[in-house]
């Protein structure tokens, strides 16, 4: 099996952009992911596309309508989705495009352009459910999040505050990040506290922001990668699992998808203590419990407890003192540099790629990182999306 | 790339113009259970990865891939949906063979059409929002057009398009499996009433539902659980581009390329000899035609005379839609394409009863996504 590098990456600020189309958001990416490293798209075999719902958009088959803002004109080009877990997906299928031996290069883009949904993309999530047994009860994503960060909070016990500085941590880490949307280096978890409640225990700081924008990445083969950098990311393992669709009788306390995922990308890295032998982590955030829920769920915290090793600062990008430390979203995750589904988790892979090249700017972590691992999550709190990067 | 991938499981459900009496779920369920039953497996042991093929707003559901995996077998196991036609999601699973990190993987995709008030309006959802949305034109607008530049570029005749509805209507009478079997005559179609001119009523395919499920092995376990694996020998899929306003609208040149791809893996140089026949996306008549010559197998402007001629008709020399195609067996949305596979799997096993092709031994399969994209997909089987 041919191993996979990535190569480049690119990302556009993630805003509200209602200047542009969706698909110049993507071109915008893309061109910028092939600039960075000194390719064009005549070097590219294929495309994978990574975006949620088109009811964002408004656009039936968005793929198609995607196609030549992501480069893909003329080109073998597939788009994938797993709800929230797209980002992190399209490079596992962009792994496979290149792992199987057919194409040398892949590029893979995720654009989401959530602004155009008039007055606010939630009323688009409402058909996210079951269309006879949920749908009728107008249910919304805070008030089910609301339901699974109270059976996490019950379950052990957990306190707010120690919550909430999840947030406090990736908006300051955010503050460093060009593209980032609420950046703040002065949060505080008592403005956490204070914010408006949108669905008990849901506050609106506990919650990332909607927002535009496109990340994309290149990957390639070993014999094309060498030729291309002298500092290629590679694939060393990925996972994925789906978990049923009745969420609601599930135990929401603990993400075994995530935990599924996981062991499956850790075997093919051949992992065999993920605390040692990962040096990065970017866990999923749209809301600040979901990255301690989703480190627990990736066996890299003890199960209840990280959000105290949240608030001893375990996760905290600088605190190299720390005992077990692990730098946890050093790029300020969705909680700080905002959310556009798909985009937001490539954005995640992103990040681990500079970090690993040293290419992370005022955001470095210190003590050169030599393995990352990028998660996301998604569909009905369904399915978890795992890739391992290392140098 | 030297794994190779088999088919060796197929299983289907429903295929018929309504099925008001079960859900998507259960269509998925018996088609899933009649695949791993011939397949021989156990889903939740020997299946290590899943692929579905939908589009959200053919489901009415945004986020569709939730619902996919508790019917599959697939729960807590890798699931994953593509949006595509059903073609694309078989090469997804190829490719994750290929990678030798998987020996079994299962592709699904459905339609329940019947579900669907106006299709037409979904699909003026798919107009570019900005540029052509707002001309408020009904989409099917867009097949005339391209009809009409097909015609007058290549030289082919109304007449021989009409007679592609009256082959493949009748060789749905020979097809249980299909929805709108019926004895046409060219001049009957040609008479019927004018949709988007000169496309015709009887020349634009109608609606079924269905599901199917397939269950595809590496070498190695194909032939250690099938008697009969048909192989995989190439698979190709393009993109043209999306802009109305800049495609080349007599050609089909996302079907050139997506057919290039196929046939290089597959190592066929002269597609016309080496393959005995193909299935064809023909959701509108014109679209069979226009496929072929894309496809390579004949120049353009002959396809329209090698069907007036009886050379792809079920006796002909290359059959073209045995099963009767999208316009006899009805257009399955995003499971099409893996309804032209599945007819090619059974000619190729020789268990395609009244219909079946003598001494079959390579088979094309071709689909498309429907207007206005330009997107397709093509595979190679054999036995």
């Amino acid at each position: 099996m041919p191993r996979v590098a990535i190569v480049g990456a690119g990302m556009t600020k993630f805003v509200r952009r209602a200047q542009e189309t969706a698909k110049e958001l993507a071109w915008e990416a893309a061109s910028m992911a092939l600039e960075s490293c000194e390719m064009t798209l005549d070097d590219i075999d294929c495309v994978v596309l990574g975006s949620a719902p088109d009811a964002f958009d408004a656009v039936h088959m968005k793929s198609e309508y995607l196609s030549d803002g992501a480069g893909a004109w003329g080109k073998p080009y597939i788009r994938c989705y797993v709800g929230g877990g797209t980002g992190v997906f399209a490079v596992i299928q962009g792994w496979y495009h290149v792992a199987s031996g057919v194409f040398d290069t892949c590029l893979v883009v995720c654009e989401e352009k959530m602004s155009s949904c008039m007055p606010h993309p939630q009323g688009a999530f409402l058909t996210i459910f079951d269309h006879t047994t949920e749908r009728p009860l107008g249910p919304n994503l805070l008030w089910i999040f609301a339901l699974e960060m109270n059976a996490y909070m019950t379950r052990y016990g957990l306190r707010k505050e120690d919550i909430a500085y999840v947030t406090v941590k990736n908006r300051r880490n955010a503050a460093d990040h060009p593209c980032a949307l609420l950046g703040d280096p002065n949060i505080t978890v008592q403005d956490v506290l204070n914010s408006e409640v949108l669905a008990w225990p849901v506050q609106r700081l506990d919650v990332s922001p909607i927002s535009d924008g496109a990340v994309a990445i290149v990957l390639a083969a070993e014999h094309v990668a060498r030729r291309v950098t002298n500092k290629p990311v590679w694939i060393e393992g990925v996972g994925w699992a789906l978990d049923t669709a009745y969420w609601t009788n599930r135990d929401l306390s603990y993400p075994v998808y995530v935990e599924e995922a996981a062991r499956m990308a850790y075997k093919m890295a051949g992992i065999k203590e993920p605390r040692k032998e990962i040096h990065i982590v970017e866990p999923y955030d749209p809301f600040d419990y979901k990255e301690l829920h989703h480190l627990e769920g990736l066996l890299l915290a003890d199960r209840g407890k990280a959000p105290e090793d949240a608030a001893r600062g375990r996760f905290d990008r600088d605190k190299e003192s720390e005992p077990d430390w692990l730098p946890s979203s050093p790029s300020g995750g969705l909680l700080g540099v905002g959310n556009p589904i798909a985009a937001a988790g490539l954005m995640k892979v992103a990040e681990i790629f500079w970090q690993l090249r040293g290419e992370a700017g005022k955001r470095q972590v210190p003590g050169n990182p030599k393995r990352g691992l990028a998660q996301a999550w998604g569909d009905l709190m369904q399915v978890g999306t795992v890739v391992i990067l290392g140098i | 790339m030297s794994k190779e991938v088999a088919i060796i499981g197929v299983g289907y459900a429903g295929f018929r113009p309504l099925t008001p009496e079960v859900s998507y779920k259960e269509l998925m369920f018996e088609a899933a259970t009649k695949a791993y039953e011939e397949a021989g497996i156990n889903p939740r042991k020997d299946v290590q990865s899943f692929v579905t093929v939908s589009e959200d707003f053919n489901e009415g559901t945004s986020i569709f891939d939730e619902y996919v995996p508790d019917q599959l077998g697939g729960v807590l196991k890798p699931v994953h949906t593509v949006c595509g036609d059903g073609i694309h999601g078989l090469a997804a699973a190829f490719l994750q063979i290929k990678t030798g990190q998987f020996d079994i993987v299962v592709v699904e995709s459905h339609s329940k059409a019947s579900n669907i008030l106006y299709h037409s309006h979904l699909l003026a959802f798919a107009l570019d929002p900005i540029f052509n949305r707002p001309l408020a034109f009904h989409p099917y607008a867009v097949a005339g057009m391209e009809m009409r530049r097909y015609l007058a570029e290549t030289g082919t005749t109304h007449k021989q398009c009409a007679m592609v509805v009256a082959k493949n209507r009748q060789n749905a009478l020979l097809n249980p499996l299909a929805s709108y079997p019926a004895k046409l005559t060219p001049e009957d179609v040609l008479a019927s009433e004018p949709i988007a001119e000169p496309l015709t009523s009887l020349e634009i395919s109608r609606h079924a539902d269905g599901a199917i499920v397939m269950v595809l092995a590496s070498g190695e376990v194909a032939r250690a659980l099938s008697d009969k694996p048909i192989w995989i020998r190439g698979i190709g899929w393009a993109n043209d581009t999306f802009w109305l306003e800049s495609r080349p609208w007599a050609r089909a040149d996302y079907a050139t390329k997506a057919a290039k791809m196929a046939y290089e893996i597959a190592g066929i140089r002269n597609p016309r000899h080496e393959i005995d026949f193909a299935e064809i996306d023909d959701t509108f008549a014109y679209k069979e035609l226009q496929h072929m010559e894309a496809l390579g197998l004949c120049a353009p402007g002959e396809a329209g005379i090698l069907t007036e001629e009886g050379y792809t008709s079920l006796e002909g020399e290359f059959p073209v839609n045995p099963s009767g195609g999208n316009l006899g067996m009805g257009h399955m949305l995003d499971a099409s394409g893996l309804a032209r596979v599945m007819e090619v799997v059974f000619q190729l096993r020789g268990e395609a009863g009244k219909r079946q092709i003598p001494d079959a031994q390579v088979g094309l399969a071709f689909g498309w996504r429907g207007i206005p994209t330009t997107s397709g997909a093509a595979v190679i089987l054999s036995i």
